[in-house]
């Protein structure tokens, strides 16, 4: 573990600092979108399709006009006037704001009432008459690709089918030949279902237009405000909305996991009412809207093989996807990777070969793959190539643990190359493995499960040892709509020595004002009490690209790092004319300069700040302030180990996770407790899909888990008492050795757990259960392989 | 209609549609913010606050029917100047991150506590199943509330 650098005092690197933001948020005086209200604000609420696929023949607004206190009705013939009845993806398909001519899945919003009050917008939207002719409807991705499938894009001209886009990467000819000479290969159908982030604060926003100023501001709940202000300005910039007149807040934010980085219609309209009418517009959706119409996660029906030697030397991989993107293709992925970062698919393992291949899928269901809590597909990824490898060491009669060990790319092959070009910065995937293997006490559970497995009983024992891809992105390979994917960080020093620091991402919960601050502590010395860290306001901070991807610590940390770095160059110039010395002479040590030899002579950084408004050195501009736009030379490369320990009950089938093993890396810790923290929060959220969360949709595109009723979120009662520990492996290029960890453990928890309740039933016959593991898939498993209570 | 009630401590009144949902009331009527909306059909418990002493999921309550009650929110806990002991183990044991399940869990806390003054771990995580978190895994929050209990077996409040 790195060694502590500063006093608790100071609180930099490595100390369990308390959270500067909770003194508000347990008084319940954050400030949460929906907490915004402004003077005349109206409220819009939204009209949304009962079904999946249909004909708009006629909207009727009168009786929705009738009510007292309903101002209008917007349709997208409304928007089509000013041409913003639809917008681009991420993608750069195209996707409806409102719709002009049919629908495209349930819960598509339809029209919006704007009203002088809430409730009185809710029956404005009850008392709207849309008469809809059905259309035909597809669901399933697959049969969406057959010939006979009805085309459901007939916007597109010329579209023939219902096929986005095909994608490989990976070299075909040595992997099928590996295949070809493999002594031993399995094969799985995986699916991995589609899900909702589900954060508790549903989305929103209050948007603003001064007539006067020509000045719109937007309260919205997002992870990334200044691309949607770019955004806002290249999409609107003909109604006369110019980039420097856009101003988007984003206050406290109740949880994003991915879901609030997208564009949603109700953001669009509300902006839009509110340019008309001058009066401020707040749009929030409720649980039931959040669920069935914001952006999903996952989605991906994959084929896996994996070819090994007899002695358990993994050969090569190969991989064929089939990508449900719902009706246009919006998912959350920088532009050059059609199926994001997926091609990780090859994990923690030491390659030959791999070849992967993904086809992108129109089907009547939402738009908007986001990656919840995870970068851009490496869920999906992780969870292949841990349940693979799983398959495999069963299939061998390999211990999996021992599989896992045999195959790691080891420590001296660092940096590392793998098979489908991703360069690995560093890592020690087998310390990680051994280290939870001890901690679990892994030996013993095996003796347990042997005498268990005797009496009948059904344990079982799964690993899961991941390598995450984060902190997107070098900006020669990543971006968001064309705007390449830096960081940023602006830090002020006052004459006084406290600070002023501004950041381009923003947090949803993972404590970047507290985290942030350490790290200017770290490099500056100044106490992190001293330290205010703002966020999410993009007319103060400067230009990033937002939080998500776990890319905060990893880019915009080390922006933060960088620009202190600069203070502390020149605070070196300051100090070498105030102590009247050569710069070359003077030690640093957090939080002063003083003379080699001469440890007396020395000048503080308050000293220095104070120095930089009033005594700074002839020819020198005033001030003590800096910022960095850092762009990352690679990704980072966190990984860990999970062991997972399940008992299943034979008389329900239900799933109980008796013990969870954590074992994280992601390099140099700033903050211990809010990493705790984090892992704590993403392995809930591995744990709820892995056995609760699903959205699926019955053949006519009802969705089927579209409220908490059926959409089954753990409580603390179904959470197990996560164990975690960790190991530490510096990323070389990182300035702080940092790697990011907001993701990890959602990440790599799902394929512990899977691997686990297949390891009890192994024995059975049974090789592969689809997540979500629910008692029912369980139960008549059972009962197919004859197991009875 | 006219609702009278006191809100931590305090008389207030308002006039109401009578399908008001109480949640409303003190958010949009009485401007206290802490209480938060996150399903509206009684699941995630960031509404929860007490009624009369006893914790309701106030998404799921007309605001009339709280007429002639008492009320406290989460801007009720602090008294004087001083965090509540929920309220310091939550921070101290850092068991909220986003903080938008955390007035609901703090509410649900102060009213289980009362009741249970030295609950084990399955009994609070029991006590809190009513009330979702996205964020924090729960681990922590139950650490937050021993820690709450602890001060208040010692006379913390
Ligand atoms: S908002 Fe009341 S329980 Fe969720
Ligand atoms: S702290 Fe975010 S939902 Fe609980």
């Amino acid at each position: 573990m790195m060694a502590l650098r500063t006093s608790p005092e100071i609180g930099g690197m490595g100390h369990s600092v308390k959270r500067k933001e909770d003194p508000r948020f347990i008084r319940g005086k954050g400030t949460y979108v929906d907490d915004i209200q402004l003077a005349g604000m109206l409220y819009l609420d939204i009209v949304r399709s009962p079904f999946a696929h249909a004909k708009i023949k006629k909207i009727d607004a009168s009786k929705a006009l009738a009510i007292p206190g309903v101002l209008a009705v917007i349709t997208g013939q409304d928007l089509a006037k000013y041409n913003l009845h639809g917008m681009p993806t991420l993608m750069s398909d195209t996707q409806m704001v409102l719709p002009v001519e049919k629908v495209m899945y349930q819960a598509q919003e339809v029209a919006a009432v704007l009203a002088k009050e809430r409730y009185i917008a809710a029956d404005g939207v009850e008392a709207v008459e849309v008469e809809y002719e059905p259309l035909p409807v597809v669901v399933d991705p697959k049969k969406a690709l057959e010939p006979s499938a009805p085309v459901l894009r007939t916007d597109k001209k010329d579209k023939k089918d219902n096929h986005i886009w095909h994608w490989e990467w990976g070299d075909r000819a040595a992997t099928d030949r590996a295949f070809r000479e493999a002594e031993v290969t399995v094969k799985e159908d995986i699916y991995i279902p589609r899900i909702h982030v589900a954060s508790i604060e549903t989305c929103g926003c209050v948007a603003h237009f001064d007539k006067v100023m020509g000045k719109l501001t937007v309260w919205m709940t997002t992870q990334a405000p200044h691309a949607i202000r770019t955004v806002f300005a290249l999409v609107a910039g003909h109604v006369g909305l110019a980039e420097h007149k856009i101003r988007i807040v984003s206050p406290d934010i109740g949880g994003g996991f991915g879901g609030k980085v997208p564009v949603y219609p109700g953001y669009v309209i509300a902006v839009a009412a509110a340019v008309l009418t001058g009066a401020p517009v707040k749009w929030i959706e409720d649980r039931m809207e959040n669920l069935q119409a914001d952006s999903f996660a996952r989605d991906y029906h994959i084929t896996a093989e994996l070819a090994a030697t007899k002695n358990g030397t993994l050969t090569a991989l190969r991989i064929k996807t089939i990508a449900d993107h719902g009706y246009t293709d919006a998912a959350a992925n920088p532009s050059k990777f059609p199926a994001g970062l997926f091609h990780i698919c090859t994990g923690s393992y030491d390659f030959k070969a791999a070849h992967v291949e993904v086809d992108g899928v129109y089907t009547n269901k939402p738009p908007g793959g986001i990656a919840y809590r995870c970068s851009f597909r490496v869920t999906e990824a992780v969870h292949t190539i841990e349940r693979m490898a799983d398959l495999m060491a069963h299939q061998l009669g390999m211990d999996p643990a021992e599989f896992r060990l045999k195959n790691f790319i080891k420590p001296e092959q660092f940096p590392y190359k793998s098979a489908l070009g991703w360069e690995y910065d560093s890592g020690n995937y087998a310390a990680a493995l051994r280290k939870a293997m001890d901690k679990i006490g892994y030996a013993e559970l095996q003796r347990e499960q042997a005498e268990k497995r005797k009496r009948g009983e059904l344990m079982g024992i799964g690993i899961s040892s991941f390598t995450e891809i984060v902190g997107a992105g070098p900006s020669k390979h990543f971006d968001i709509l064309g705007l390449k994917m830096f960081d940023s960080a602006e830090i002020r020093i006052h004459p006084t020595g406290k600070v002023i620091a501004r950041f381009g991402t923003r947090s949803q919960g993972q404590g970047h004002e507290t985290t942030y601050a350490q790290i200017i502590a770290e490099e500056l010395g100044i106490p992190v009490a001293d330290i205010q860290v703002e966020e999410g306001d993009t007319d103060t901070a400067p230009y990033g690209l937002g939080t998500y991807a776990s890319r905060s610590t990893p880019t915009a940390g080390a922006a933060g790092a960088m620009a202190a770095r600069k203070i502390r160059d020149k605070a070196r110039k300051i100090a070498a004319h105030l102590l009247e010395a050569a710069e070359e002479d003077l030690v640093w040590e957090p939080g002063k300069f003083s003379v080699k030899g001469a440890p007396n002579r020395l000048k503080t950084i308050q000293e220095i700040a104070f120095a930089a408004y009033t005594n700074h050195p002839p020819g020198m501009e005033a001030g003590l302030e800096a910022v960095s736009y850092y762009d990352p030379p690679n990704l980072t490369y966190p990984f860990g180990s999970y062991i997972c320990v399940v008992d299943i009950d034979k008389g329900t089938g239900e799933v109980k996770v008796r013990r969870f093993v954590a074992v994280d890396d992601c390099g140099n810790i700033i903050n211990p407790m809010i990493v705790e923290g984090q892992i704590h929060g993403g392995l809930t959220m591995g744990l709820a899909p892995a056995l609760y969360e699903e959205i699926s949709y019955d053949e006519n595109g009802n969705i089927q888990g579209g409220s908490f009723m059926d959409y089954l979120l753990p409580t603390a009662v179904e959470t197990p008492k996560w164990e975690t520990d960790k190991t530490c492996t510096p990323s070389p290029h990182h300035p702080l050795g940092a790697k990011g960890v907001g993701e990890s453990a959602t990440v790599g928890a799902p394929a512990a757990i899977a691997n686990a309740v297949v390891d009890a039933l192994w024995h059975l016959g049974v090789r592969h259960i689809d997540i979500p593991i629910t008692p029912a898939k369980v139960w008549k498993l059972l009962r197919e392989h004859g197991v009875t209570e | 209609m006219r609702v009278q009630l006191a809100i931590n401590g305090e008389k207030r009144e308002a006039e109401v549609e009578p399908r008001l949902l109480l949640v409303h009331l003190i958010r949009d009527v009485f401007r206290l913010t802490g209480t938060h909306v996150g399903c509206d059909t009684t699941h995630c418990g960031a509404c929860t606050v007490l009624l009369d002493g006893r914790p309701v999921k106030s998404c799921t309550i007309f605001a009339v029917q709280a007429h002639g009650k008492e009320l406290m929110t989460v801007e009720g806990l602090e008294q004087d100047g001083k965090l509540h002991p929920v309220q310091e183990g939550f921070m101290q044991e850092h068991g909220l991150q986003c903080g938008f399940c955390t007035p609901g869990m703090l509410m649900t806390s102060y009213a289980f506590l009362s009741k249970n003054p030295q609950p084990d771990e399955d009994e609070i995580r029991w006590a809190i199943s009513g009330n979702l978190c996205r964020c924090t895994g729960y681990v922590n929050i139950v650490k937050a509330i021993q820690y709450a209990a602890a001060r208040l077996r010692q006379g913390g409040a």
